[in-house]
């Protein structure tokens, strides 16, 4: 187990270089004259030659991406070109709001995926079921930004349920200390504002939770209905006992690990989805952050808040992968 | 339809009964017993006609409709479905019915080469990793780790900040991101076939390994590629939609659907049709496509069935 772990880190370090060379290459590589394009037409030599200083393109490509890396490594994300304030103090926050996001989302897709799969295959070809697949089936097809903006219209601004925008009240700002804003309102204990605070993350939880939740449901039905054919089950009928307890204490337990990897793989686009999500709910994560860069050209913001969202990517499928063996012990390496 | 609509007997027999018309002493093709599984398969049928219809819609667009795409002022400004416009105009007065119908050939068109471009690029990355080894399959095994290292919007958008935003370079960045998904299928089943012993009889018969891999190894390989060739048909829509709502991929006034739900959205309140209809439609074209593929699936590879 100890080995594997290690193997698996080690292995990283590979996937971690491309992904820097991936993210360098989106200031350096745009063709012709780079900081003439994130400036613009009208912008002046002299203007354009502080930009080549500040981003290091006079200097020979290798020694570019030296540099890059090396400012990586420091934990130096480069300076915003719109704020100029150093993106590593400004990424957090957003963080933060992005985690707590896909937290949630991802909560939202397990339960009721999970549940629902189980129930799909213990009542396999009832209404239930057909129902509940042809709901995965539009959810896995469904555009999340057009979902969002549905239920913006109908549950914030036709029936008035939820708030649409934001984190919170602005007018009662969340004394933050580790800005996962659910966590600093009870630390704080004020209650009225973790009320509003998850008030404020229904909806771009659900909307970003949906396509996870239907692709795990699918997969949980497929892989119980694998299990509940299998002897042990067929023993525990025998036995007189098919409630849906049994199926959930017996079955569930051995057809955890699909539903796992693609769990795991979910959050990875889950983290994509942010990126959209965020933008529609005015969500003042990391993906909202790279979409607000995208329109100022604010080209160092694109591409640390890109490298960050790859990086929490690739560290979720390191869990992923670590949690197997842990939940399998059949599985080894 | 009904040619493929399945009779009510056919639907209730089971997988072993053969179609009644085959002569049974014949050798069935796999082909041809896939072909009789998806004509069982309800949603693969409603699937296929979901996207006949889009198809068809995208071809015979300018016949379907008597305004221009672009139309500034072809309706009033924000006007709710009528008999004029089914589907309302937007807010500069063009028709969204026709902008929907005109959408459907970019987005089939951008799906299609998106996904043309990943298979090619795919699969010949994928068989050079899985036929020759050794390095050549490390090194192009760790780009693909690489590139699905990143959740693939992401990367779609990494690739569109470089070549700047436009909707040929959303294409090459959907293509782009598809590439490893084919390129691990191809090279995982290239690996499981060059074991076979019909490929070991053939390389003992002197064959050349070009011959080998457009004879035995690629033919072997076709199904699973047309499975994935039809899911990725719909993710790539999907992306290329997402593209342009965050404005890297269609500029105006094309009427690409993700743009046209980025450019409505403020007028969600007051003129909800004009941000129900892009967005309908595009869920309508994914939903098509994945129940055909999830159909392809069941129907030529029974392994991967969900």
């Amino acid at each position: 187990m100890l080995a594997y772990t290690i193997r698996r880190i080690l292995m990283l370090i590979p996937v971690l270089i491309g992904m820097s060379i991936v993210t360098f290459a989106i200031i350096h590589f745009i063709p012709g004259n780079p900081a003439r394009v994130i400036l613009g037409d009208q912008a002046t030599a002299t203007a354009i030659a502080n930009l080549e200083a500040q981003l290091g393109l006079d200097q020979p490509p290798y020694i570019q991406y030296f540099h890059y890396v090396f400012d990586l490594l420091k934990g130096d994300l480069g300076t915003s070109l719109r704020t100029n304030t150093p993106i590593a103090a400004e990424i957090w926050p957003r963080l933060a709001a992005t985690i707590e996001l896909t937290v949630f989302a991802m909560i939202f897709a397990i339960v009721v995926g999970v549940n629902a799969g189980i129930i799909s295959a213990w009542k396999q070809n009832s209404i239930f079921d057909y129902t509940a697949m042809i709901i995965a089936l539009i959810g896995v097809s469904m555009p999340i930004f057009w979902l969002g903006l549905m239920q913006q219209w109908i549950f914030a601004q036709e029936l008035g349920w939820l708030p649409a925008f934001g984190r919170g009240n602005p007018r009662d700002p969340v004394e933050t200390t580790t800005h996962l804003y659910v966590i600093d309102t009870i630390i704080n204990g004020r209650f009225d504002q973790l009320w509003t605070s998850i008030k404020h993350l229904v909806l771009p939880g659900i909307a970003l939770g949906t396509i996870p939740m239907a692709i795990i449901a699918r997969m949980t039905r497929s892989s119980m209905l694998e299990i509940l054919r299998s002897d042990y089950i067929r023993t525990i009928e025998a036995k007189g006992s098919r409630t849906l307890s049994v199926i959930y204490r017996h079955g569930f337990k051995n057809a955890v690990i699909p539903v796992l990897t693609v769990a795991g793989l979910q959050t990875g686009s889950l983290l994509g989805g942010a990126i959209l999500t965020e933008t529609i709910f005015s969500w003042p994560g990391v993906g909202r952050y790279v979409y607000e860069a995208i329109g100022t050209r604010d080209y160092p913001v694109i591409q640390s808040g890109i490298l960050v969202i790859a990086f929490m990517f690739v560290i979720i499928n390191l869990i992923v992968d670590l949690l197997y063996s842990y939940i399998d012990p059949r599985i080894k390496y | 339809m009904e040619s493929i609509t399945p009779t009510k007997k056919q639907r209730t027999s089971g997988p072993e009964k053969q179609d009644p018309n085959i002569d049974k002493t014949e050798a069935v093709s796999p082909w041809k017993e896939a072909y009789w599984q998806l004509r069982k398969n309800k949603l693969a049928i409603i699937g296929i006609i979901i996207i006949t219809f889009f198809i068809l819609v995208a071809i015979f667009a300018p016949l379907l409709t008597s305004y221009s795409p672009t139309e500034v002022g072809a309706g009033e400004r924000l006007t709710s479905p009528n008999a004029d416009h089914w589907f309302g105009t937007d807010d500069l007065g063009r028709d969204t019915f026709t902008r929907i119908v005109f959408g459907a050939r970019i987005s089939l068109i951008v799906g299609f080469f998106a996904v043309s471009g990943a298979l090619v690029f795919g699969t010949f990355l994928g068989i050079l990793a899985g036929y020759f080894g050794k390095w050549v399959d490390m090194f192009i095994s760790r780009i693909f780790d690489i590139m699905l290292a990143f959740p693939s919007i992401l990367l779609a958008i990494a690739i569109v900040a470089i070549l700047g935003p436009s909707l040929e370079n959303a294409l090459i960045a959907i293509a782009i991101i598809n590439i490893p998904i084919f390129g691990r299928l191809v090279r995982s089943k290239v690996i499981s076939i060059r074991e076979e012993e019909y490929i070991m009889a053939a390389k003992a018969q002197g064959m050349k390994s070009g011959r080998i891999l457009f004879h035995h190894v690629l033919p072997n390989s076709v199904a699973p590629i047309i499975v994935q060739a039809t899911l990725s048909f719909g993710t790539a829509i999907l992306e290329a939609a997402a593209l342009g709502f965050l404005g890297l991929g269609a500029s105006a006034p094309t009427p690409e659907w993700g743009k046209m739900l980025s450019d409505s959205r403020q007028f969600i309140q007051s003129a909800p049709w004009t941000v129900l209809f892009p967005g309908f439609s595009i869920m309508l074209v994914v939903l098509g496509f994945n129940m055909i593929g999830d159909g392809l699936r069941d129907a030529l590879d029974p392994k991967m069935k969900t």
